[in-house]
């Protein structure tokens, strides 16, 4: 393993000293692992929580900032954050009108949040939640834990953080949350494993002349192993399972090509010079298109696709400005 | 042996328990690499040992050790993990109640309470591939064999939590992580089924070494 470490358990706290000293319109709560606005919530404002495991960076913590998340909690490594530090991200960010937690389904995400919520509850913190499953690679979802929460995440936490940057109350900020996450899919392709720091060695084997379909960002295995294609054929495989799962036309859209970590930017246009036509022809309008290392998982070699059917209210709060370390643009 | 456990007794159970986990931690990791995330050994051996620095001074009874034992794995292990033994043990303490000591069936009673608590957490049911597969049938085991003491109790519930563990192997995971892979996490064992049987095992050879 060669990684910029100095101690493989010491991961987190290291990045967040670097994120520390690196954006002073952040605040780090080190001991709780949570990273807020350095500016208090304006009151009145709905206040957007988000966090998970850490490794997929910039999601979470970078995506927090004026017209994104309020506060994101950071997990160790492919791990949940705990509830405590769910609980006092809601509490710092709560300024009166209420929380919403951006959970992805995952089994510890989603039952870390939902005791965190129970908590900020007793506490006297109104709570909703959405929970973000848009992996179309997830076939057979009434007999699992469900779709897994990927890309779709990102394009959520911005178009929501712009509507409650707008006063929006809490029950129409959780309600348009839930419209996008319902309107997010999203399909991985991994070319190689990623390598988890404390474990020191790579998660799962790949030979050189395979790749895996379907992949999560965590390197579960996804639907199919196969041998390694052209970027055409890999094209095909990710954006015709999404189109499929849409079932009925979708018109224009957010598109998101996220780069898994270990992926050059390079590869990645060539990637999306190959789905665009794809999805011209299949009736996907995509009206805004954002690609680069968005949502990761450590140093996997390989890519997401999310497509978000998108209405007008959606392509103007994507414009809205935002001011984050993983976004920045209109301000 | 005397029929009855302190919390002394409590604490020695999670000093083993900790102890079980680190010596099995690439086990319990390498498990989860097959069908999960990887990260289940140096969960637990973090979360544990969190839980060991917590119990120095033992607490007074059995029901706040269960507490400070539940609250420390959840606010500590992380994953799905956390919460799920951390319920188990928050839940075991209303039925432990006020007393210094307690007997094979009210301890029996009170993990049946934990599970019952996972269960509803995890929304999850025996063969779902999960830790339940191995603490369900434990606990039907210690039931049946409570009249002769805990420490028989706890000896039945970790041979059957282990059986319960080894039949995970064939199963078809429906819930957390693992159940992504569908038909292809069949023919490994269960993470959380192991590291339950470890929890188990545990109090077998604590309660034995009082005997």
């Amino acid at each position: 393993m060669k990684k910029f470490v100095n101690d493989p358990a010491d991961v987190l706290a290291g990045a967040l000293r670097g994120i520390r000293a690196a954006h002073p319109d952040l605040r780090v709560d080190a001991e709780n692992r949570v990273i807020l606005r350095a500016e208090p919530t304006r009151e009145g404002k709905v206040a957007l929580v988000s966090g998970g495991g850490s490794g997929h960076e910039p999601l979470h913590g970078g995506f927090v900032g004026r017209g994104m998340l309020d506060a994101a909690a950071a997990g160790e490594v492919f791990t949940s954050p705990t509830p405590d530090q769910v609980l006092a991200a809601t509490q710092a960010v709560d300024a009166g009108a209420g929380v919403l937690h951006i959970v992805k389904n995952y089994t510890g995400d989603v039952l870390n949040f939902e005791m965190a919520a129970e908590l900020a509850e007793a506490e006297g913190v109104r709570v909703e939640s959405v929970v973000v499953a848009d992996d179309v690679a997830v076939t057979d979802s009434t007999w699992t834990a469900g779709r897994r929460g990927t890309g779709t995440t990102v394009i959520l936490e911005k178009v929501v953080g712009a509507l409650a940057e707008e006063g929006a109350d809490l029950a129409t900020v959780a309600d348009f949350a839930r419209r996008v996450s319902s309107a997010g899919r999203s399909m991985g392709v991994a070319l190689t494993s990623c390598t988890v720091p404390a474990a020191g060695r790579p998660t799962f084997e790949l030979p050189d002349d395979e790749m895996e379909v379907g992949v999560g960002i965590h390197g579960e295995p996804g639907r199919s192993r196969v041998k390694l294609a052209s970027a055409r054929e890999i094209a095909e495989l990710m954006v015709d399972p999404i189109v499929r799962d849409f079932g009925e036309p979708v018109g224009p859209a957010i598109v998101l090509l996220s780069g898994l970590g270990g992926t050059p930017l390079i590869e990645q246009y060539l990637l999306y010079g190959e789905i665009a036509p794809l999805l011209a022809a299949a009736g996907v309008d995509a009206q805004r298109v954002l690609i680069g290392d968005y949502i990761t998982s450590l140093d996997m070699a390989g890519a997401s696709l999310t497509v978000v059917k998108a209405d007008d209210e959606m392509l103007r709060l994507w414009d809205a400005p935002v001011v984050t370390p993983g976004l920045r643009w209109g301000a | 042996m005397s029929g009855s456990v302190s919390t002394g007794d409590l604490r020695e159970w999670m000093r083993a328990f900790r102890n079980a986990v680190h010596e099995h931690k690439d086990e319990l990791t390498r498990l989860d690499s097959e069908i999960g995330d990887a990260d289940h050994g140096s969960n637990m051996a973090r979360g544990l040992d969190a839980v060991i620095a917590k119990l120095d001074p033992v607490p007074a009874t059995p029901a706040e050790l269960v507490k400070t034992v539940g609250m420390t794995l959840v606010s500590s292990v992380g994953g799905a993990s956390g919460p799920l033994y951390g319920t188990l043990f928050l839940r075991m303490g209303p039925v432990l109640g006020t007393r210094g000591e307690v007997d094979a069936d009210t301890l029996g009673a009170a993990l049946r309470a934990g599970v019952d608590g996972v269960i509803a957490r995890g929304k999850t049911e025996p063969g779902d591939k999960t830790m339940i597969d191995a603490l369900s049938p434990a606990l039907d085991a210690w039931d049946a064999a409570a009249a002769d003491g805990p420490a028989s109790a706890a000896r039945a519930a970790a041979e059957a939590a282990a059986r319960g563990r080894d039949a995970t192997e064939p199963l078809v995971a429906r819930k957390g992580r693992a159940s992504y892979l569908g038909e292809r996490s069949a023919g490994h064992l269960d993470p959380g089924a192991t590291s339950a049987t470890l929890l188990l095992e545990a109090l077998r050879d604590t309660l034995a070494a009082g005997e």
